[in-house]
């Protein structure tokens, strides 16, 4: 492995890095068309965008590169409600609809408008994002949910905080439990880069015929969309095709298609076998339409995990968002404690890397899943998905949430102390599973009610 | 407008069925139809599940007859009873989730005018005074605030019908319903009035009994919102098996109610009369002739 060496970041008087958000030197003054650097870019394909186009490092925050990531995405249609707690991004994304890069955007009144002007655009044919954040992404989530069902294509960006209350806005990834079985693909991103890659190749999954299904790219609300990190990306002069809804395997209604009468024989309107019938299907349909990502999610994404360290490892980390940054550091300190381990992020939750993850599991001894929630709902779907492929112990912890930060240190006591016996204090009993002298009757509290 | 879907591929017509030969040969799209005529053409709405003698869907059935331009309009709505006749329409329908339907439009229309331009794609919202004015409430009138370009069509029946006879709000006073056991509390909500103060370009209120004029307003408020703003019809559409009105009597109910509280009542912007005199013709919104000059 050859690591590049860092080149000198250019800085500000005050020190900070210069960054993205600083607008270009304007050439001329005053008269300027503010459309006039959106007019010129160029599309180009996917694969160039996301493969061959060279790119260059900016340090950024997480709603910075959400913002950069929509100026290349040819993104037509923007809505969002300023929640308390939201991020800057919907705000960033309203200064590229000023400067020409997104065509159509406003305020809305809520979330539920929001997301039900979303699905309404969507339906139009046009490309659509949006973004919110814990109570605003559980106050959208009656149209969030539908819109798989009526196969609308589109990129929501939750940057996740705790769902109220007590009163609260700090970050928190409970929303994703919500999210994990709407039918959408959700995609949890690490850092500002992940932010940037995920939103960009999120519209192109998105929009394929055999998926057409909205995406939800989650990440660690504060640590990643308020901090700043390095993002590589390609020029701002390039972006992405446009949404070519006339080839869209569902028709848009647009009344250029034959009428599109989803709710013609609506379940709803019967009760009856072939009414239950109908519905079944649909399920079934949306499901396997999240199937059939796992060929894209490969292609664009690198794979729907990334391991490293996997090979020789008797500890595995298993981990996503914030907690795979935590956990890539932990690595590092279990590492000089002579402990053999070894870490795998996971990008996609769904789909959910369940083969990938019974094939990387089958040597380890420990896994640990550090979380940033209370029930932790990553643990159990990788217990799940190992379940008779692994005799590792599995430790569904640590966990932090309501705000708080999780201490590298923390993950690496949890390996001690796994690997000792030793009693852990941040993990109850009821939370390892998978090992002969574990509490079955504890697990079994953990797996069934909370 | 794209008028090549409703066609048949060369060699295929007579394999048709017969109910889509008669849309094909003899539908409203792409010719002017009216009220009037009924009977001389395939309509776009006819076959319904809707109760015998619901006024609801003679309401809906002369609204569809009224669009201005049928081949290119995308309808809206929500849970209740109405949208059970509107789905079976030969012309695309949305229908989302409870109460969406002013926000899901909001996103359609942007997102047609983005694509068309100024191609006329007319975007109705047709829903219950619950779905507008109780669970859609909020995104109702923020879609008349924020000046949305299409048109929004209150079906008042004055209670919740579909679900079986519950008080909503534009229910009278101390009418006795499902959950209003004591009768109801408070007034029939003003959504006229609401829609008025949130800057509407149009706004009316019609019974169904009087085709013509139902054909006026609502050629009226489609075309004004294709380019002015948001318009809004609110239509009694009476449920005559929640407030038990035999089916016989269904039209004379209309014409009392019309004539105790649902007079009709137009109300229309200077800039919107413009509009309708200039582009559309409208001969009763022309300039009048300045007889205060001619006198002096």
């Amino acid at each position: 492995m050859s690591e590049a060496v860092e080149t000198e970041v250019k800085t500000n008087p005050q020190g900070d890095p210069i960054t993205a958000t600083k607008a270009p030197p304007s050439t001329q003054s005053g008269k300027r068309d503010p459309h006039a650097d959106a007019k010129k870019q160029k599309v180009v394909s996917p694969e160039y965008m996301f493969f061959e186009a060279p790119r260059e490092r900016e340090f950024i925050t997480g709603s910075e590169a959400a913002k950069e990531a929509i100026r290349r995405s040819n993104v037509d249609f923007a809505v969002a409600y300023p929640i308390t707690p939201q991020s800057e991004t919907m705000q960033l994304v309203g200064v590229l609809y000023g400067e020409g890069y997104v065509k159509e955007y406003y305020r809305g009144e809520e979330e539920y408008g929001v997301m039900s002007a979303i699905a309404g655009a969507s339906r139009a044919g046009v490309r659509c994002f949006t973004a919110t954040a814990g109570p605003g992404t559980l106050r959208g989530i009656e149209p969030i949910a539908s819109w798989p069902g009526h196969r609308l294509p589109a990129v929501a960006f939750f940057t996740c905080r705790v769902v109220n209350a007590p009163l609260a806005i700090q970050p928190d990834n409970i929303e994703i439990a919500y999210l994990l079985n709407c039918g959408m693909l959700v995609f949890h991103a690490e850092n500002q880069q992940d932010v940037f890659d995920f939103i960009m190749k999120g519209f192109v999954i998105s929009e394929k015929n055999d998926v057409t299904l909205p995406v939800g790219v989650c990440c660690d609300g504060f640590f990643v969309t308020h901090a700043r990190g390095y993002c590589a990306m390609p020029d701002r002069g390039l972006k992405l095709p446009p949404r070519d809804s006339w080839r869209g395997a569902v028709p848009v209604l647009d009344a250029e298609n034959p009428p599109a009468r989803l709710s013609r024989d609506a379940p709803v309107q019967k009760s009856n076998f072939m009414a239950y019938n109908i519905h079944a299907v649909w399920q079934q349909e949306v499901w396997a339409a999240v199937e059939r990502s796992r060929k894209y999610i490969n292609h664009y994404m690198g794979g729907l995990v990334e391991a490293q360290d996997v090979d020789q490892a008797d500890v595995l980390l298993i981990a996503s968002g914030s907690a795979a940054a935590q956990s890539r550091e932990a690595l590092r300190l279990c590492k000089d404690e002579g402990i053999r381990a070894g870490l795998i992020k996971i990008r996609s939750l769904r789909p959910f890397p369940t083969a990938e993850l019974r094939q990387l599991c089958t040597k380890a001894k420990l896994i640990v899943i550090p979380e940033f929630n209370y029930v932790g709902w990553l643990a159990k779907d990788v217990a799940a998905a190992i379940y008779g492929y692994s005799n590792a112990k599995i430790i569904a912890g640590p966990h932090v949430y309501g705000g708080m930060s999780m201490p590298v240190e923390m993950i690496v006591d949890e390996v001690i102390c796994g690997l000792t016996g030793k009693k852990s204090s941040a993990v109850p009993a009821s939370a390892i599973m998978g090992a002969t002298e574990v509490d079955q009757e504890a697990v079994a509290h953990f797996m069934q009610n909370i | 407008m794209s008028l090549d879907y409703m066609k048949f591929t060369p060699g295929f017509g007579k394999f048709m069925p017969k109910e889509y030969r008669d849309l094909v040969e003899h539908g409203p799209f792409g010719r002017k139809v009216s009220v009037s005529q009924v009977g001389t053409f395939k309509e776009i709405l006819e076959e319904h599940p809707m109760c015998a003698g619901c006024a609801m869907t003679l309401f809906i059935r002369l609204a569809m007859i009224s669009f201005p331009n049928p081949e290119d309009t995308i309808t809206v709505g929500t849970a209740g009873c109405g949208r059970l006749a509107i789905s079976q329409a030969a012309i695309p329908f949305v229908y989302g989730n409870y109460g969406d339907q002013n926000g899901v439009a909001s996103g359609l229309s942007r997102g047609l005018r983005l694509r068309f331009g100024d191609r006329p794609k007319d975007v109705v919202v047709m829903a219950g005074d619950g779905g507008t004015a109780d669970i859609g409430f909020a995104q109702t009138l923020h879609s008349w605030f924020r000046k949305e370009k299409f048109t929004t069509i209150m079906l008042d029946n004055e209670v919740y019908g579909n679900t079986g006879g519950q008080e909503s709000g534009m229910t009278n006073k101390n009418q006795v319903l499902k959950m209003a056991p004591l009768g109801k509390k408070f007034e029939k909500m003003d959504m006229v009035g609401m829609a008025k103060v949130a800057g509407c370009a149009y706004v009316a209120t019609v019974v169904p009994n009087n085709p013509r004029r139902v054909e006026s307003v609502i050629k009226k408020a489609v075309l004004i919102a294709r380019e002015i703003g948001p318009t809004y019809i609110q239509a009694y559409t009476s449920c005559n098996i929640e407030y038990a009105i035999p089916t016989d009597k269904v039209m004379e109910d209309a014409k009392n109610v019309e004539n105790d509280r649902y007079r009709f009542s137009e109300y229309i912007t200077d800039e919107a009369k413009q509009y309708l005199a200039e582009v559309y013709g409208y001969k009763e919104y022309l300039p009048k002739p300045a007889q205060a000059l001619t006198k002096s």
